[in-house]
């Protein structure tokens, strides 16, 4: 076993350090080193996308990354997306579209979902579906996820990203 | 009387009936004058005192969950279905 | 019995419920939108050892031994596990709720022994301190096999030369054995009225053969378990299931200690679709757990997934069908034969039940044959075996009709089963809603509208699914601020805690968001059978429902004690509890429940209901392309009988996601097995789910055709929607080509070589 190393990163905008393995993947230093458990495992091979993350904006499979490979990168997770008072306008829109029903898939589709508005802030549906297509969910048929984009994008262009405080 | 539908594969040891008006309060009881007058019928519904594992009753086109213990009256269908669950 | 009159639940006394049919945001929806949510996966305990499992490289052959010596030597190994850790489980016969188990079976699907039956088939499994070290020890694991032929098609199963699988599987005719090993395990048979006499009255009949390839449930979340067998010999186990219950008595019954030793604590599921309901790794966990006195994590990666749970049946089918000149069915006959997979229980029965369930036939005779195979012992999926059959029945009803020129909907409003039909099985149907989807349909923006273009066509379909009733059980109590905590014990997999809330609050005329769901382990709430069988909504809701009037009866009598006057001059109406001279509101009365007696707790329990079964027609447009043989959906529209909509929102997304995977069945899934038996495509990048650039928006249209049997009159909507998709689709693709499909899926290849057969 080959020894540990040191990696620096920021992660959801603070300065992180960990020791990790050089066979470690990304997606089992967040989840067992750093307790980020958003991230999901659904395949190990970068099929289904449920472990994206953005690596300095861009979303990746963090099953595929080695998590020696993320040294001085800036990394988001699902559990840097809201503020500390409120929900992002993603989120708010996957709820109100009802856009999830187990839930598995749902902080990956989140993550492509910021990424893919933060390239484009007015995608045509064709765009949505063609850029969520690495992110595969079982249980919705995606229609409403689509939506919950589409709400997105229309809230993000009038609000910003400004949280939305919810009530539940 | 109530009536029993006699499952397809049994058909041959109720002579072929698809239906048979039979004495009983309860399903043990159909179950019960069934086998008197088809002798061979009860085990192949039943194992011990219960019906078979797998197997329901239906009692006016409702599946029970007393199984024998079901009360059936004078107008009552009764029928032996595959207990179905699903995904 | 738990069936109570509609109009009591009704709180505003208008007919209109308040509730009921709005759109709330889901209880537990911020936790998934922000990875808060904890799935089985992200269990952590305190000394917890990772496991990881030895599963076999071949499709059939006799385990002659096994060395475990070398991987137990590993420093960081813990412990080790085999079939012969499991105790001697016999020949018994389980009751699941779900259905019946043989549990020798079920306890060598879980430990493969004395033969391995599928490739994937877990042989042994090995505890460490880091899943890096149990993969490596997995490894070091000696097998020696002596290989078998495997046989992998159900029609070559059924011959008397095939290798047989199981020495102790007879044919079960309706309780009457076999005397020889086989790999039938059972032969079932339906019949109504005269069948020969049927197809003599009939002016068209067509027959047709039909093979669908076996596919998978495809959940994103790969099964886990983590146990833990305490010091005192309980068994706390940590799992993402659809049934808590049935995994306590299944965990008991195969490493067999009492049900009050097992406790199964559910964690957020990751979809299931019927797949999440027997034990995989559960009773593996806790011996290893047993072994090394530890809590134990074992985490299925997606091959296993693939190669080891699931699947729904291959499966091959003959329907032949007699119409008379009017267009009437006059006579109907199935034979149907299901992949088990390696052990018996293929869901043959309810294909058997559904194959012309939406029809009114006069005469049918109906054969099912459930056999194994060497492929992963099937389990439910979505209304498990009417899929299949469907496919069949209704490809053949529109070859009928272009035949006899009738437009396919029109057949199926003047075929459709109603209240009083008789299946073949002989049951008679309640209040139904079969013809009200065709209704729906025929009156639809998509069926009114025109399609046009080359190589484009359209396809109805329509489905049956029974629904299930079985056992729920809920508890509620009054908090001080007017809130209501609702205990139930059904995994919500798709927003059933949202489903269930609802129904409490329009119970007590509260808000939906005053009441608090949570889904409790099997130690905190009264049976609960699975979430599965489309009934949830149904079956835990009157439980919720009879929770909620517990609890108003304890109000009124609590407000009458407090106002001093009898009980019966109170009433309950629409959220307020109002006696001769004054009123309180829900909130007010409950701030004095503590103040002033017993703590107010209602409980609810329901087993007796029935579902009427729910019924769904899809239209669909389609493009061919005729050469490369890809089928694109255009446009996709779903009717469907839902009872009573309690969360339309969530009910289109059972419609829509039902079909997206009748959809994926349809055209792309299926497993490839090479000669030896082993799966090539055994990921997600091979076994091709649909993602959202295969598919369109999916059009929904809610029927609501109260089922009596309910106290909102819900229907069960889980299931049904998968059923039409794959005959929809190959209608569809008729009507765009000319081109009659047999075969699922209707992949490319497929769509070409008929077409080429057709051209030729």
């Amino acid at each position: 076993m080959a020894k540990k190393r040191v990696v620096s990163t920021t992660i959801n905008g603070n300065q992180t350090e960990f020791l990790c393995e050089p066979r470690q993947t990304l997606l089992e230093v967040l989840r067992d080193t750093l307790n980020l458990t958003g991230a999901k495992e659904g395949c190990s091979n970068g099929n289904c996308g449920a472990c994206t993350v953005l690596v300095d904006g861009r979303p990746v499979d963090s099953c595929l990354v080695l998590a020696v490979e993320i040294e001085g990168a800036d990394l988001e997770t699902i559990e840097g997306v809201a503020c500390s008072e409120a929900l992002h306008p993603v989120q708010q829109c996957y709820l109100e579209n009802a856009a999830l029903q187990c839930g598995i898939c749902t902080p990956g589709f989140i993550m492509s979902t910021k990424a893919l508005l933060d390239e484009n802030s007015s995608p045509s549906e064709d765009d949505i579906r063609f850029y969520l297509a690495g992110n595969l969910c079982r249980c919705t048929g995606y229609d409403k996820i689509v939506r919950a984009v589409q709400d997105s994008a229309e809230l993000m262009a009038s609000n910003g990203i400004d949280g939305v405080q919810i009530d539940r | 009387m109530p009536t029993v539908f006699i499952p397809a594969l049994l058909k041959e040891l109720a002579e072929g009936a698809e239906t048979v008006e039979i004495e009983g309060s309860t399903v043990r009881e159909v179950v019960e004058n069934l086998e008197a007058k088809f002798p061979g019928i009860r085990q192949r519904l039943c194992q011990g005192e219960e019906l078979r594992s797998g197997l329901t009753v239906a009692v006016e086109g409702k599946v029970s969950p007393l199984g024998l213990m079901k009360k059936v009256s004078e107008n009552s269908e009764v029928h032996f279905l595959p207990a179905i669950g699903g995904g | 019995m738990a069936t109570a009159d509609v109009d009591t639940a009704q709180t505003n006394g208008n007919g209109k419920y308040k509730v009921i049919g709005t759109r709330p945001i889901r209880h537990d929806g911020v936790d998934k939108v922000t990875g808060r949510a904890l799935y089985g996966a992200d269990v952590k305990l305190s000394g917890m050892l990772h496991a990881a499992m030895l599963r076999s490289p071949h499709a059939h052959a006799n385990i002659k031994s096994i060395d475990t010596s070398k991987a137990e030597a590993l420093p960081g190994v813990r412990a080790v596990v085999t079939n012969a850790d499991l105790p001697e489980v016999g020949d018994r016969i389980a009751e699941l709720g779900e259905g019946a188990v043989n549990l020798r079976h079920l306890s060598c699907n879980v430990l493969a022994g004395p033969k391995v039956l599928y490739k994937g088939h877990a042989i042994a499994a090995v505890a460490a301190e880091n899943i890096h070290i149990a993969k490596e020890a997995v490894g070091l694991i000696d097998v020696e096999y002596e290989l078998l032929p495997p046989v992998l098609d159900v029609r070559e199963a059924m011959e008397d030369s095939a290798p047989i699988l199981n020495d102790d599987v007879r044919t079960d005719t309706m309780g009457e054995l076999g005397n020889t090993p086989t790999n039938i395990a059972a032969h079932f048979r339906y019949e109504k009225g005269d069948i020969e006499k049927g197809f003599a009255e009939a002016k068209v009949v067509v027959e047709r053969e039909f093979d669908t390839a076996t596919v998978h449930q495809g959940y994103i979340e790969p099964h886990n378990a983590t146990a833990l067998w305490n010091k005192d010999g309980h068994i706390t186990v940590w799992t993402s299931t659809q049934g808590t219950f049935s995994v306590r008595q299944q965990v008991a019954e195969l490493v067999n200690v009492p049900l009050s030793k097992v406790k199964v604590i559910p964690m957020e599921i990751g979809g299931g679709f019927g797949g999440k309901i027997s034990v995989y790794l559960q009773p593996v966990a806790a011996l290893l757990s047993k072994k090394s006195g530890q809590a134990v994590k074992l985490i299925m990666d997606r091959s296993a997934v693939f190669e080891a749970t699931g699947p729904t049946p291959g499966s091959y089918i003959r329907v032949k069908m007699g119409v008379d000149a009017g267009g009437k069915i006059t006579a109907a006959e199935a034979y149907l034969a299901y992949e088990a997979g390696g052990y018996p229980g293929s869901p043959i029965n309810p294909g058997c039940m559904c194959i012309f369930a939406c029809y009114d036939v006069p005469n049918g005779k109906i054969d099912g044959f459930d056999v194994c195979v060497n492929k992963p012992r099937t389990n439910a999926y979505r209304a498990p075996g009417a899929t299949n059959a469907a496919f069949a029945a209704e490809t053949v009803i529109d070859e009928i009709c272009d035949e006899l020129g009738i437009c396919p909907v029109e057949f199926r409003l003047n075929n459709a089963s109603k209240e009083g039909t008789r299946r073949v099985d002989g049951v008679e149907y309640p209040v139904i809603g079969m013809a009200d989807t065709v209704e729906a349909i025929k009156s639809s923006a998509h069926w009114q509208s025109n399609l046009e273009g080359p190589n484009r066509g359209r396809g109805v379909a329509s489905g049956f699914w029974f629904n299930c009733g079985l056992k729920s059980a809920a508890t509620a109590t009054v908090n001080a601020d007017g809130s209501v905590s609702l205990i139930e014990g059904s995994t919500d997999i798709g927003g059933s805690r949202a489903s269930l809330a609802m129904q409490l609050a329009e119970t007590l005329g509260i808000a939906a968001e005053d009441v608090n769901p949570a889904v409790v382990d099997t130690d905190s709430v009264g049976y609960t059978d699975v979430t599965g069988g489309s009934r949830v909504t149904f079956a835990t809701g009157i439980a919720a429902y009879e929770a909620g009037m517990d609890i108003r009866r304890q109000m009124i009598a609590r407000a009458a004690e407090i106002w001093d006057v009898d009980a019966d001059q109170v009433r309950y109406e629409d959220g307020t509890i109002i006696g001769p001279e004054s009123s309180y509101t829900f909130k007010e009365l409950a701030e004095l429940v503590i103040k002033t007696g017993d703590p107010v707790t209602g409980r609810g329990a329901s087993s007796a209901a029935n579902q009427g079964g729910a019924f769904g027609t899809h239209c669909v447009d389609v493009e061919v392309d005729p050469d490369l043989g890809k089928v694109k959906i255009l446009r996709y529209t779903i009717a469907q009988d839902c009872g009573t909509a309690i969360h339309p929102s969530y009910v289109e997304g059972q419609m829509q996601g039902g079909a997206v995977q009748g959809i994926g069945w349809a055209l792309n899934e299926e497993y490839f097995y090479g000669d030896d038996g082993s799966m090539h495509n055994a990921s997600y990048l091979d076994y091709r789910i649909p993602t959202c650039y295969d598919v369109p928006m999916i059009e929904t249209i809610i029927v609501e055709v109260p089922d009596p049997e309910h106290p909102f009159g819900v229907r069960g909507v889980g299931e049904v929607p998968i059923v039409p998709p794959p005959a929809a689709i190959a209608n569809a693709i008729n009507n765009a080509i000319g081109v009659q499909m047999t075969e699922l899926p209707m992949s490319p290849p497929r769509v070409v070589h008929e077409i080429l057969k057709k051209n030729s």
